[in-house]
């Protein structure tokens, strides 16, 4: 590689890292699904999918192909290029925010940061930037499918989306504060002084605005115990009721890229990132490999447990009605969101 | 790569978005649609605020596109609170139709 | 870079203001300006104003213009239908923001060797980060406006619950 000009380097590995990235997380929302509904499946006294490969683990690969072959039907009264175009906002809003995350330490090859996308100094708000355009593909595909069912769903959605945004926002503001930075990399720098007690969850006494965070998350990702958008009972399938074959697949794959994003997020705000739990207790073990792709493995573990929790949840409560949503939304999270503010600037500004 | 980009053409940029918001403004018949083209024309006034504190390497510029986007926010909020109670009472979106003080 | 920036994205935003008249639909209208708005945002970005970018794509993106979708989800409205006013409006209009856009831009690029040039990511005075520039300046010299502001929203949401309120 030493003909190539820096910025030739540079622009190479990002693609690199880019396709490498997209690739893991696609296997990883595939994965997801069946990990759902395996656990769902026990949970409820029953295997879950187990025929297709040893454990059923080659499941994921039969419904994407059973998704490719089926017929992709268009309603006659649909807006045709708003039909089309809403599944590929909702797919693309929720895999461009895996951009900034960092999913280990800051490994340097050639200069790139082999671990982190794109390192911006305003990460955090690009993350909250994009979640709020992906309204945009669960609202254009109620309205233009022009079914009642589908645009009560996008209409519900919406108005959540928007009202939990607000709380999810606040939430996060003490981390902000506490870091004094909006780069994900210096958030997770932050914490990583004595491991878990620095988390900002423990040692940060963040712990109220996570709780907030994690309900205004699963509000934001249309998941149980917040999934009126798609209410089977009362909607048919809401939003994508009229969606089939491939760009269904896209909502439904929007849907747990969302669940990882918002997982990887809460990861790196709340409990650390890629820093292990232990600190420097553990002395460092095994050649600079080991300790490269050691970060990793804390990272995906975390990740995991909070895709477990997010299953668990689904498993265990039943769905709110719509108007206790909102009054929970607007009534409670946000005051408290606010005054979880108030406390952290208090607290710090009275440190020093 | 480090082709530079003379700040007028940023203006040029802005006058050409506020003139279509001007055009918006006046042929559009939609209430909504005539409320975009008030969007429209802040964004572009927004863009010359941008540009200018980039030329004087002041951050005021930047200060006042916020305090911009926040009184569009009060804005948008009370615009659609009457446009709903509008359409309450009228049925309609026309702003031709909307003429109860006048007759 | 920056050239290229500069000449992609304003082309959007122009394509997308453009769009934004010619369309009758009002979705249609409101999804051109939101391409108008993201482009902005990236030329916000590119003069080297951050904050202002990501503000752009949150407020106005993300909040304002879903509102516009909302409503117009809400209230179904449909495409709009010429009137007489509109004829007028159209002798009107296209002059007039025809003789607005050459006045400005006469202005403009007959300024333009004292305007200067831009650089991409630009510097301000200091070596800090825009956000904690904008901040420090905000929350000092400029208290008072923003706490009006927060006064303004707060009126802002009164005034339209009671607007917006079914009459009991």
């Amino acid at each position: 590689m030493s003909h190539l000009s820096p910025f030739q380097t540079f622009l190479l590995l990002s693609i690199l890292k880019i396709v490498v990235v997209l690739v893991i997380t696609l296997t990883a929302v595939a994965y997801t699904v069946l990990l759902e509904r395996k656990v769902l499946g026990r949970m409820q006294n029953r295997w879950g999918p187990s025929r297709v490969g040893p454990f059923g683990l080659l499941q994921p690969l039969a419904d994407g192909i059973k998704l490719f072959l089926k017929e992709d039907l268009m309603p006659m009264a649909a807006q045709r290029p708003l039909f089309i175009i809403a599944p590929i906002i909702a797919l693309a809003c929720s895999l461009i925010s895996i951009a900034v995350v960092p999913f280990g330490a800051v490994q340097r090859v050639k200069g790139v940061d082999i671990f982190n996308v794109a390192d911006l100094n305003i990460g955090l708000l690009v993350i909250l930037g994009i979640t709020s355009i992906g309204v945009y593909g669960i609202a254009l595909s109620g309205w233009s499918s022009n079914n009642k069912f589908a645009l009560l769903g996008s209409l519900r959605a919406t108005s959540q989306m928007i009202s939990y945004e607000l709380a999810l926002g606040l939430s996060l503001v003490g981390v902000v504060l506490r870091a004094q930075s909006l780069s994900l990399r210096d958030i997770v720098n932050s914490q990583a002084a004595h491991g878990a007690l620095s988390w900002n969850i423990f040692g940060g006494f963040q712990f109220v605005a996570f709780f907030i965070y994690l309900m205004a998350a699963y509000a934001e990702t249309n998941r149980s115990p917040f999934d009126l958008p798609e209410a089977e009972s009362e909607l048919v399938a809401g939003y994508h009721t009229e969606y089939s074959s491939m760009k269904f697949a896209m909502f439904f794959m929007a849907e747990y890229a969302n669940m990882i994003t918002v997982s990887c997020v809460a990861t790196l705000l709340f409990f650390g990132g890629p820093s292990s739990p232990f600190g420097h207790l553990i002395p460092d073990f095994g050649g600079p490999i080991v300790q490269a792709i050691l970060p990793i493995g804390w990272f995906v573990l975390k990740v995991l447990a909070f895709l477990l929790l997010y299953i668990w949840v689904r498993g265990t409560l039943p769905r709110f009605r719509y108007d206790q949503l909102m009054s929970f939304g607007w009534k409670v999270l946000l005051p408290i969101a606010m005054v979880n503010i108030i406390v952290t600037s208090l607290i710090l500004a009275l440190r020093g | 790569m480090s082709a530079e980009v003379p700040v007028a053409y940023y203006l040029v940029l802005a006058a050409i978005l506020f003139s279509v918001g001007v055009a918006a403004f006046l042929i559009k018949r939609n209430v909504i649609t005539i409320f975009m083209s008030i969007e429209l024309m802040l964004n572009a006034v927004n863009l010359t605020f941008v540009a200018f504190s980039h030329m004087w390497h002041q951050i005021q510029g930047q200060i006042f596109v916020f305090f911009v986007m926040v009184v569009a926010a009060a804005e948008a909020a009370v615009g659609f609170a009457i446009i709903i109670a509008i359409f309450r009472t009228r049925q309609t979106l026309n702003v031709d139709q909307i003429n109860l003080m006048k007759s | 870079m920056q050239l290229a920036l500069f000449i992609i994205f304003g082309a959007l935003a122009v394509a997308g203001a453009l769009n934004l008249l010619l369309q009758r639909h009002p979705i249609n209208s409101a999804l051109s300006l939101v391409v108008v708005m993201m482009s902005l945002a990236v030329l916000y970005w590119s003069l080297g104003a951050e904050f202002l970018a990501a503000a752009q794509v949150i407020v106005y993106s993300g909040a304002i213009m879903v509102l516009f979708v909302f409503v117009i989800m809400l209230l179904n409205a449909g495409e709009e239908e010429h009137t007489t006013g509109s004829r007028a409006a159209y002798i009107v209009g296209f002059p007039g923001a025809a003789a607005i856009f050459c006045i400005l831009s006469f202005v403009f690029l007959s300024e333009r060797k004292a305007l200067g040039l831009t650089n991409l990511g630009g510097q301000l005075n200091s070596g800090l980060s825009n956000i904690a520039e904008i901040s420090t300046v905000l929350f000092t010299r400029l208290l008072l406006p923003f706490e009006v502001t927060s006064v303004l929203i707060l009126v802002a949401i009164l005034g339209a619950v009671v607007l917006a309120r079914k009459e009991q």
